[in-house]
Parts: structure tokens; C-alpha cells; sequence
């Protein structure tokens, strides 16, 4: 029995995560051109196949079986969907003759997965397989990138067949209903070229979408041809260097003042890439009150669904990028005088110098702060280091303390806020880029969703670097049950300075484990992790359980009702013309 | 309006109504197992209304036309389509201004007519232009053909005899042919 699947899939990957997939497939792909990384859980080799695509750009690929192999790969596909990631699952099924019998392992992956892929299709018979994956691989990595299923049943997979790879023309024409415009309309982009040189506050607002179309170049280029200020998303941080004079950081609930503020205050958001997410928005009605919107995105859904724009443009970001330069300098040399900024830039510059971001250092002998072990762990990083992180505040401490100045460094669960993401991307990083360092940073409460697959680090060799940020919570919920809830804190301590034992826990995985205690074993214990290269190391840092993540805007509210760092809230520095009351009476959850 | 749930888990009126804020779509899909599944779960999870559903093989072999009457209440046209020519079968969806489309729909009643009631469901039937398709003893199966609002007022004439038995097509809808133009329809396409 021949197995057509893993004999051709090298020709279009080299590398696949997977667990046990229908019987034969294993050993012809271990065999083969392609690189079998063994998981330990098929929600790893979600994750693991999302890590390698967010560094690659190359689609990742997860290979499972039927039933409950399929229904583990749910959490990675909706977060891939949320976060627009190129990836592929195939999965195995019962053979046909038993679908709809409730066979053993039978369930209905297409049905199940419908509203967390971009596509999927259960094949029925061998000569529909190889058009199936062509289709799958096409989808996932044109227009709006996502994730795309294949089902595969047991004797679709080994009958007889004459096997062939559709051409490109022939996948089109079986798809007369995908066809992503990827080329902004002319007209739309001379309006936007028209009104930046017109806005005298103007913010670019770069969302993961730069990132997807690869337009961190072009990105650059515009920005500092018009000479204006750069908020970078959760899912954008590395698209625009943090050393960069004009990069403001990160907005949103956590962002960083000055980008809020600046966002808030703009007259042109020029939206590239990005989705106006509520984390990004706070409350709609108001965002950005004053602001006219150039929204560029490949997704025409996108456009008007949560913030109606003056200029929608429906393409790749790269390609409009690159068009906005050229009608913006065409403009320019037929004598178009771009409005003064100045007095924009030096309010901008104001609030950075008055409202940086910030923490209080621990004490002497006082308790190890989360945001200095970000900074540490970045200051001892190799060039080129890629972060990973899990869900909750050692994410957000990351994103705000880590300097991140190189595309595709940053791999992150943004849309979905998957916890447990860490290890297995950061696994996935490290097999897309084995010559790089690779840190996931995660929290104990993530950590014990996923820390499993660090047996497939040291196994499959693989050697990542985890920087375990405990404090014994669930920190992101036990600081919303603080500021929100009165101090009634319900199930949300861990108890993990007791148990489990982290570095035993990682030792018995084949991992170094190192325990950090205070400030100034940190140094010397980052140096040590960056110098073991041949094997997985656990960095475990017990932190202080009371710190929070500071700016905030809790849920629900404008964005103008920002709650700064305690030390920041001297009452003679404003950042807004009239200050709002906060109310914190919110009740959204997290 | 009394909401019931349908089979899909989309939220549906159980009926039409003349100052319903409705619009038609006419949606042109590849016609592969699973498409009404998708188009329906896609109305569910984004909490889309729909009045009524039909679906049935187009013109063209391998394609599908699903006439689908949407709720504007739930949502703006806009998105709903939008979301709509995000699922890779959807090739082609027309926006049916009702005042600018035909639409038909066919409804097949059982009612009770025993005796000298018989006359008048037969005189109902024929004023309507309907048809008596079975008699029984006591009972009569109508049916009858049309614009939608006329079957809303068949309906509700029926129900003075007692309705054992009700069911409705769902409206289908083709843009109105005019001398002047060929098609009148808005043919959406992906905005640029
Ligand atoms: C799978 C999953 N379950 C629950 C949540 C809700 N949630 C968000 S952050 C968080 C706490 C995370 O705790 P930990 O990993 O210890 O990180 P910390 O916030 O303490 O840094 C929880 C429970 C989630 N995002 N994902």
C-alpha cells in the first residue's frame, strides 16, 4: 500500500508537526524529504506549526489523526485564524464507508472546524487529494493569510492512483470564487497620498498585516518620507524598529501613553494592515473622535466594520505602501507642500518625555520585578533573538520592555489570547530558524498548559529557552479582580512556588533548570541560559505577585480614560486636555 | 415579531411582515457538500438574521442559487455580504432591491373543510387563483403560488378554517426585467 500524500507533500514543505496520523503516514515521511517533528499533544503541533510560519512566512504544517487528534487541533486553527497565520492541517479520517456511522475515532472535523479555518474540504477518493492540498496550500497563503484543513479518510489515503501536482491555472479555475485583490484601487490611493501630506497629526497605525505582506521595508520608507509617528499593534511589534526616533510603541489596553494618547488626538490614522480591534479602540464611539481613516487592508471585510474609513484601499499592504510613496512623491514634485507637523511632533515628544514607560525598581533585597527581567533577558539577547510569548501579563510585560527592532522576532497569540502558546511556537521558531536563539516567555499558568512539549525540545533537538516569569497567579486575572473587583480574588492562585517543582518538572524533560530568586542572580543566570546551546533551559523567575500591568484602559472604556502607573499619577501632568473620570466599575471579563 | 430558531442555529421570523427592513440576496455558489452549511453557519456565528432560505441547482452545471432574505436589523448589508464573498465557494451574490426584483414563493396548506366548508376554501382557492391538490373526508390540501405578501393574506384567510397543516417554499427572487436594461440587479463585487 502506497501512501501518495507523504511521498509528494515534500514537494511543497520540508517540514510538518504531527502526532500519529493515519497508520501508514508516518514512516514513509520520516523516510522522505520531509522533517517529522514529533509532538506530544496535537495542540503542540498546532501551536509549533504556527510558530514556524509567523518566523518562515512559509506555511506551517500540522499532520493529525482522526477524532480526538482532529479536535485538539481546534484551539491552534482558531488562533491562527484570529491572527491571520498560513497554516495547513491535514488530518486522517475513518475510511468512507464508515462516515456518519459514529466509528471508532470518527468525528466531523469539517463541521467542527468550519468556523476556525478559511477553508476545509474532506476528500472522498485518492485522485482528489492532491487538488485538495494545492487548494489548502493556495488559500492559506494568498490574500488574507489563515488556516486551512484537509480530511483526509483512511482509504482515500492508500487507494490506487496516478498522482499529479494541479498547476496553478488549474487550482485557480477550480476556485471561480477566490480571487483576492491584492492591488488597492488607483483613485483610493491618490486620496490617501492627498490627505497625509494634508494632516497636520498624522499617525501611522501598523497592524500584523505589514508583517504578512512583508512590507516592513516599504513601511519604513513612507514613514519617514512623510516624517510621522508609528504605533505598532500586539501583532505588529517588529515591523517598525522601537529604536526607530519615530516609533511610538504599543497601543491599546496596554499600550504605552504617548501611542494612545498620540492616536487619540490624531487628525489621519493611516491604517495599514490593522483591524481596529477592541483591544486597540476601547470603546468605538470614542476612538480617535477627530480622526479621518486611510484603511488599508486585503480584506474588504474589514473595511467599515468596526470603524467606517474616508479611504478604503483593498490590497496588499506592500504594494499600496509602495503606490502611496509613489503618488505622495509625484504630489510633491508637482509642488503639493505637505501641512506643518511641528507643533504635532513636539506635543508627541512631550508626552514620551513625561510619560515614559515604567515600573518601580525593586529594593534592595525586595522582591524580583517581571518588567527588569524582560528588560535583562533582552539586554544579554543575541542579535536576530526571537521572543515568543504566552497569555497574560508576562505578554504584555514583553511587548512593552523587550526593544524589538527586526521583523519576525515576535511570535504572539494576539486575536485569540491562546495561553499555553509559548513552547510549542517557540519549538516551531527554532526548527523554521535552528541558528537562532529563540526565548518563549510564559507565565506558570501557561507553562502548565503546555510545558509538555519541552520533551519534544530536547527529543526532536530542538533548544529553546524559557523564561518562566512565576508569581504564583494568574496574574492578568488577579490584577482585573484587584483594580475591578474589590480585592475578591477567586481561583486564581497557583500556588506555584510550592508545587509543581518547575525545575525539576524541566529537568525530567532533558531541560537545564535554573531557579532565579532575586535581582541580582538575573544577570548571570540569562548569561548562563544564552551559553547552553545543545539542550532546552528553563529560566524560572519567582516575581513579585502584586505587580501590574500599567498603562491601562480597562475594558469597555474610552481610550481617554487611560490609567497610568501609580508613580505617573501627579496630577500636574496631563495628557489630555481635560482630564475624564475613570470608571472603574467595569464588569467585562477578560 | 415572534423569533423561532431554524435547523441551522440561525435566528428566523416565523413571519413575513410588509414593513420588514428585508433585502434579498441572490448567492451564487460552487455547488460542493457542505455549502449550505457554510453559508448558514456563517449567518449563526456572526448573528445575521434570516427570514428564509432557498436554495436549489442554477443554470450553470456545478452551481447552486441560494435566495436568502436577510434581516437588516441584525446587520448592515454590507458586512453580511462582505463576510459572505469570504467563503472560497461563493462566486457571485446580487442584491435583490425588493421593489426592483420578482419574487416568488409557493405554499402547500391543509385545512379543515368538512361538509359545506369544502365550497368555501374551493371559492377561497379559486379566488387566489390557487389549487385543490387532495381532498379528504373533512380535510384539503391547498396550494397556491405567488408574490409572498399575497400568500401572507391567503394565509391569514385560511386560518379562519383551521390550518392542520402549513408549509412554505421560502421566497426566490430574480431581478425585474425592463425594457431598457437586461439586468437590474446589483451585482456585487468585491470592493475595491
Ligand atoms: C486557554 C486560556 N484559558 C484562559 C484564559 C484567560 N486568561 C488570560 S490571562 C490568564 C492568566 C495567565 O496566567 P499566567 O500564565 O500565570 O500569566 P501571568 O498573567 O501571571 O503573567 C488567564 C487565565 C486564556 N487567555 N487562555
Amino acid at each position: 500500500m502506497r501512501d501518495y500524500v507523504s511521498e509528494h507533500l515534500h514537494e511543497w514543505v520540508d517540514l510538518i508537526f504531527g502526532y500519529k496520523q493515519a497508520l501508514h503516514l508516518r514512516p514513509h515521511v520520516i523516510h522522505g524529504a520531509v522533517r517529522h517533528v514529533l509532538v506530544r499533544h496535537e495542540q503542540g503541533a498546532g501551536h509549533a506549526a504556527e510558530g514556524y510560519a509567523h518566523v518562515s512566512g512559509k506555511p506551517g504544517v500540522a499532520m493529525v489523526t482522526s477524532g480526538p487528534g482532529a479536535t485538539n487541533l481546534v484551539t491552534p486553527l482558531m488562533d491562527a485564524f484570529m491572527d491571520s497565520i498560513p497554516m495547513v492541517a491535514i488530518t486522517g479520517q475513518v475510511p468512507t464507508a464508515a462516515i456518519g456511522s459514529d466509528a471508532f475515532q470518527e468525528c466531523d472535523t469539517v463541521g467542527i472546524t468550519r468556523s476556525c479555518t478559511k477553508h476545509n474540504e474532506l476528500v472522498m477518493s485518492a485522485d482528489e487529494i492532491p487538488m485538495a492540498i494545492r487548494q489548502a496550500f493556495h488559500i492559506a497563503t494568498t490574500g488574507r493569510p489563515g488556516p486551512t484543513l484537509v480530511d483526509i479518510p483512511k482509504d482515500a489515503l492508500t487507494n490506487e492512483m496516478e498522482w499529479y501536482w494541479p498547476t496553478d491555472e488549474e487550482v485557480q479555475a477550480a476556485l471561480p470564487g477566490y480571487r483576492p485583490n491584492t492591488k488597492g484601487h488607483p483613485r483610493m490611493i491618490k486620496e490617501a497620498a492627498k490627505l497625509i501630506l494634508a494632516s497636520e497629526r498624522p499617525i501611522v497605525y501598523a497592524g500584523g498585516g505589514i508583517l504578512k505582506a512583508r512590507a516592513a521595508q516599504a513601511l519604513r520608507e513612507l514613514v519617514e518620507l512623510i516624517d510621522a509617528h508609528v504605533v505598532t499593534t500586539l501583532m505588529a511589534r517588529g515591523a517598525f524598529p522601537d529604536e526607530h526616533p519615530l516609533c511610538l510603541g504599543m497601543p491599546g489596553m496596554h499600550g504605552n501613553a504617548s501611542a494612545i494618547t498620540a492616536m487619540q488626538q490624531s487628525d489621519l490614522l493611516i491604517t495599514l494592515g490593522a483591524r481596529f480591534d477592541d483591544r486597540i479602540t476601547g470603546k468605538v464611539d470614542a476612538f480617535a473622535p477627530e480622526a479621518k481613516i486611510i484603511h488599508v487592508d486585503v480584506d474588504p471585510a474589514e473595511q467599515g466594520k468596526v470603524r467606517r474609513p474616508d479611504v478604503p484601499i483593498v490590497g496588499d499592504a506592500n504594494y499600496v505602501i509602495l503606490e502611496i510613496i509613489r503618488e505622495i512623491k509625484e504630489l510633491l514634485q508637482g509642488g503639493t507642500r505637505q501641512a506643518d507637523t511641528s507643533a504635532w511632533k513636539s506635543k508627541i515628544s512631550g508626552w514620551r518625555e513625561q510619560f515614559p514607560m515604567t515600573y518601580e525598581p525593586s529594593e534592595p533585597g525586595g522582591l524580583l520585578k517581571p518588567q527588569y527581567c524582560i528588560e535583562q533577558l533582552n539586554k544579554y539577547a543575541p542579535k536576530g533573538t526571537i521572543v515568543a510569548s504566552g497569555v497574560g501579563q508576562h505578554q504584555m510585560y514583553t511587548s512593552q520592555y523587550w526593544k524589538f527592532n527586526d521583523p519576525y522576532t515576535w511570535v504572539n497569540s494576539g486575536g485569540l489570547g491562546t495561553m499555553g502558546f509559548s513552547i510549542p511556537a517557540a519549538i516551531g521558531a527554532k526548527a523554521a530558524m535552528p541558528d537562532r536563539t529563540v526565548w518563549a516567555v510564559d507565565g506558570d499558568g501557561c507553562f502548565q498548559m503546555t510545558a509538555t512539549e519541552l520533551v519534544t525540545a530536547t527529543l526532536e533537538k530542538l533548544p529553546i529557552k524559557v523564561a518562566l516569569l512565576n508569581n504564583s497567579f494568574l496574574g492578568m486575572v488577579r490584577q482585573w479582580q484587584e483594580m475591578f473587583y474589590d480585592e475578591r480574588y477567586s481561583s486564581v492562585f497557583l500556588d506555584s512556588a510550592n508545587v509543581p517543582n518547575f525545575v525539576m518538572m524541566a529537568e525530567s524533560m532533558g531541560c537545564v533548570g535554573i531557579l532565579v530568586e532575586s535581582p541580582e542572580e538575573v544577570g548571570p543566570a540569562i548569561e548562563r541560559a544564552n551559553s547552553i546551546n545543545d539542550r532546552t533551559v528553563v529560566v524560572e523567575f519567582r516575581t513579585d505577585a502584586t505587580e501590574g500591568v500599567f498603562p491601562m484602559v480597562p475594558a469597555g472604556a474610552g481610550n481617554s480614560e487611560l490609567i497610568l502607573h501609580p508613580t505617573q499619577s501627579d496630577p500636574t501632568r496631563t495628557l489630555q486636555p481635560e482630564p475624564k473620570p475613570i470608571d472603574t466599575k467595569l464588569k467585562d471579563a477578560h | 415579531m415572534a423569533r423561532t430558531r431554524d435547523v441551522s442555529g440561525a435566528r428566523t421570523a416565523n413571519t413575513y411582515s410588509a414593513d420588514m427592513n428585508h433585502h434579498i440576496l441572490s448567492v451564487l455558489v460552487q455547488n460542493r457538500p457542505g455549502v449550505l452549511a457554510r453559508v448558514s453557519g456563517l449567518f449563526a456565528r456572526r448573528g445575521y438574521n434570516i427570514f428564509s432560505l432557498a436554495v436549489a441547482p442554477a443554470e450553470e452545471e456545478g452551481r447552486s442559487r441560494i435566495t436568502i432574505v436577510v434581516d437588516l436589523d441584525s446587520a448592515p448589508l454590507e458586512q453580511i455580504t462582505k463576510q459572505l464573498f469570504k467563503l472560497i465557494d461563493v462566486i457571485k451574490i446580487s442584491e435583490l432591491d425588493p421593489s426592483r426584483s420578482v419574487e416568488r414563493e409557493l405554499l402547500i396548506a391543509t385545512v379543515k373543510a368538512a361538509g359545506p366548508k369544502l365550497a368555501d376554501v374551493s371559492t377561497l382557492a379559486e379566488i387566489f387563483e390557487g389549487k385543490i391538490i387532495a381532498v379528504a373526508e373533512d380535510l384539503v390540501t391547498v396550494s397556491l403560488e405567488g408574490h409572498p405578501d399575497k400568500l401572507d393574506d391567503f394565509e391569514d384567510l385560511l386560518g379562519r378554517h383551521g390550518i392542520v397543516e402549513l408549509q412554505r417554499t421560502g421566497r426566490v427572487a430574480l431581478p425585474k426585467l425592463d425594457r431598457s436594461s437586461r439586468h437590474r440587479s446589483t451585482a456585487l463585487r468585491q470592493p475595491h
